[in-house]
């Protein structure tokens, strides 16, 4: 009897083992689950676990590790991903510095990286690192020139801005600057914040005391609600703006009615059912979204999954392409893998529709980003 | 800036500061009495003031588990500790202490979260569920230190405040969240609006420092932690258990953490990891009261918050660095003085 248990037991631990092995084409995954990123990194491990498990004939795994937005971490696990399991792939990480610091890795060992940061640092100036590197959120000039002309059109004229005191705040304060000076926008007030302030109340008064038309928020998640709300405290009456940073659930909860009426640009996998029918990313993003809230609840979905997912069906189109000429696990598919990839082509994902070339590693267009303003607690996507 | 605009600054800065030098006085108290540097102080704070964002939403909070799990751990602590003296009424009352508060705390939680209360209630729930984390801690993690170095017990300290913080993500999630306040009153005063639950955070700050100070000075328990401060070898001497200073002085640092959560729950968004960064403020504080002044400390958190109001009006980018470079000043005069010998 007990030798019967222990062989059944063996049995068990070797078809584990085998199962492992038997995947003939690897993904390693380093996003943040936990730490400051982790509203990024949860919804972009929940959309892993609903990418393909089989890719042209062979099956696929995906090791999904945690670097808790920490830049060290990130370059651990990539490099644990690539000599420990010899992974075809990299996708990761959530936020702009570990990404950025991985780049170094993906060049080294030669594995194509799809990032899932929004920073357009990680694939340009184009060289021969950034060559290995993709990336799937929208770059903040799309966004920023979307909320410029935005402005002209509704007439405004002066703007106050306050942004995260860290590289996603400068990042959108470049980025607003240019394409303000463009549209004929004068920035008359420039203030920071911390994801951590319990108070804003100084950078608030600044700013109603400059009296500008709009005031553009760049924060991400649900800190950026607090200057809205300090705002209205105040009496600020003119026009809110966010970024894409915040388009997730929570922040309407956090929000309340005191971010009614605010316009943010934004990936079209958020207003998915809104869209026109002719737009083809609607029938992606909406099976996407269908398949998110089937798996984790309704109204679970948030746009920074939806990157995850990109990466997942960008990869989908490739590794048919790179299998033609390469067999997994080898430099050679790792390199055709990085080619197919880069010869995406009208390729529709849940966030756009990307065109990849060899200096841009991002391939959106004007189709990756709608306007999106809250009106009773939901978005609404505008003409 | 003319003077509405100083005014409002220093409103806020005070009602900040009234916060910080809640867990300033939490830290000093914890520090003299069990020479634990508490930076897991945050953490208590941030638990509070989840557990009552969502009380407020009708939920059940998941810091309920965690209470739960951190009892079993402290009775399994308290059973080894003891484990050559154990009698049936020792066990009676560990078990009491670490197991049936949770449990029926939990069940008080279960049977009061869909049923939305109001304001009192959920306060009141909060502080019953956060409040003995801290004791059940004590006898986990640091009562078997007790007599180990300062830089034992700050290490021991910090790994408390990372394993917090994980577990802070697995029962309250990556977001963030924000109750409603106690009050919605605004008072105008000379120009100046002042928002109730600015008035409710001062005036439970002086209240809590009146109720500690007649505390100390008048309860027998009160003299037997001043006794501890002052000299851990001569208090156990006359018989004052020094376990159970170290338990009372951290149930009070809970109480007062859980209440710092409370009251700063409907002024912004907390998140798990928020707490680290208030506490770290208050500890600034204490840290200009030398670890043993509660009215320096009290003082200096106020000065730490109106110093981040102004510095977040004038340079926001560098309010941060600002607020934490008051502490070399106070640093260098404090070594240059010489007073501060090493004491171990």
């Amino acid at each position: 009897m007990r030798r019967l248990a222990i062989m059944l037991l063996a049995a068990g631990a070797l078809s584990i083992c085998a199962g492992a092995a038997w995947a003939q084409i690897k993904i390693g995954v380093t996003i943040s689950t936990t730490g400051p990123a982790a509203s990024l990194g949860v919804p972009q491990r929940n959309s892993i676990a609903l990418m393909p498990k089989e890719i042209g004939g062979q099956t696929v795994e995906y090791l999904v590790l945690d670097d808790a937005g920490d830049s060290t971490k990130a370059v651990a696990n990539a490099r644990k991903l690539i000599d420990e399991s010899n992974v075809d792939a990299l996708v990761g990480s959530s936020t702009t510095p570990a990404s950025l610091a991985m780049i170094d890795v993906a060049a080294e060992k030669q594995v194509p990286m799809i990032s899932l940061a929004a920073s357009a640092r990680l694939i340009g100036p184009m060289d021969v690192q950034r060559r290995w590197v993709f990336k799937t959120p929208q770059n903040d000039s799309l966004m920023a020139d979307a909320i410029a002309v935005h402005m002209a059109g509704a007439g405004v004229k002066t703007v106050g801005f306050i942004g995260f005191n860290d590289a996603y705040g400068d990042g959108w304060l470049n980025e607003a600057t240019r394409a303000f000076a463009v549209h004929g926008i004068k920035l008359v007030a420039t203030e920071r914040f911390a994801r951590t302030d319990t108070s804003v109340t100084g950078q608030v008064l600044k700013l109603v005391a400059a009296k500008p038309d709009a005031v553009l928020i760049a924060g991400a998640g649900t800190p950026a609600a607090l200057p809205q709300k300090a705002l209205h405290e105040r009496g600020y009456a003119g026009k809110y703006y966010q970024t894409h940073g915040i388009a997730n659930a929570d922040f309407l909860r956090v929000g309340g009615k005191d971010v009614e009426g605010t316009v943010l640009p934004v990936g079209p996998v958020l207003v998915a059912a809104q869209l026109p029918d002719d737009n083809p990313i609607k029938a992606v993003a909406l099976d996407y979204v269908r398949r998110y809230e089937a798996a984790n609840g309704v109204g679970s979905v948030a746009t920074f999954g939806a990157h995850a997912m990109d990466a997942g069906i960008i990869l989908q189109a490739a590794i048919p392409i790179a299998l033609k000429s390469a067999k997994p696990g080898t430099p050679e598919f790792r390199a055709a893998l990085r080619d197919a990839i880069e010869g995406d082509k009208e390729l529709v994902l849940t966030h756009g529709v990307s065109t990849m070339t060899p200096q841009d590693h991002n391939g959106f267009d004007q189709r990756a980003r709608v306007m999106v303003g809250i009106e009773g607690g939901a978005w609404k996507l505008l003409p | 800036m003319d003077a509405d605009i100083a005014l409002i600054l220093l409103q806020d800065g005070v009602v900040n500061g009234a916060i910080y030098a809640l867990l300033a006085l939490s830290l000093v108290l914890v520090f003299a009495v069990t020479r634990v540097i508490l930076i897991p102080q945050g953490e208590i704070v941030a638990y509070g003031a989840l557990t009552y964002a969502a009380l407020d939403e009708g939920r059940l909070p998941g810091s309920v588990w965690l209470l739960g799990a951190l009892g079993v751990g402290a009775f399994l602590a308290g059973l080894f500790a003891d484990r050559r003296v154990l009698a049936r009424g020792a066990v009676l009352r560990l078990a009491l202490e670490t197991l049936a508060v949770p449990v029926a705390v939990a069940a008080l939680a279960w049977f009061a979260a869909p049923r939305k209360l109001g304001v009192a209630i959920e306060a009141l729930l909060t502080l019953a569920i956060v409040t003995p984390m801290a004791p059940y801690l004590y006898r986990l993690a640091f009562q078997p230190l007790a007599e180990a170095s300062v830089l034992t017990l700050l290490i021991a300290s910090i790994g408390v405040h990372l394993a917090l913080l994980g577990l802070g993500l697995v029962f309250f999630g990556p977001e963030g969240y924000r109750a409603q306040g106690f009050s919605d009153a605004r008072y105008a005063l000379g120009g100046v609006v002042i928002p109730g639950q600015a008035v409710w955070i001062v005036g439970t700050t002086l209240a809590l420092i009146a109720a500690l100070y007649l505390f100390f000075e008048y309860s027998l328990a009160g003299k037997a932690l001043r006794a501890t401060a002052v000299n851990r070898l001569g208090a156990r001497l006359v018989g004052i258990g020094t376990a159970l200073s170290g338990r009372i002085a951290f149930l009070l640092a809970g109480l007062i953490g859980t209440l710092s959560g409370i009251l700063i729950a409907p002024l912004t968004t907390v998140y798990y990891d928020s707490g680290f960064l208030i506490g770290l403020k208050g500890f600034v504080a204490a840290i200009i009261g030398g670890l043993v002044s509660y009215p320096v400390a009290a003082l200096a958190a106020i000065l730490v918050g109106c110093v981040e109001s102004l510095s977040s009006f004038y340079a926001s980018a560098f309010k941060e660095v600002i607020v934490f470079t008051i502490i070399i000043p106070v640093l260098l005069w404090r070594s240059l003085r010489g007073e501060a010998g090493e004491e171990e």
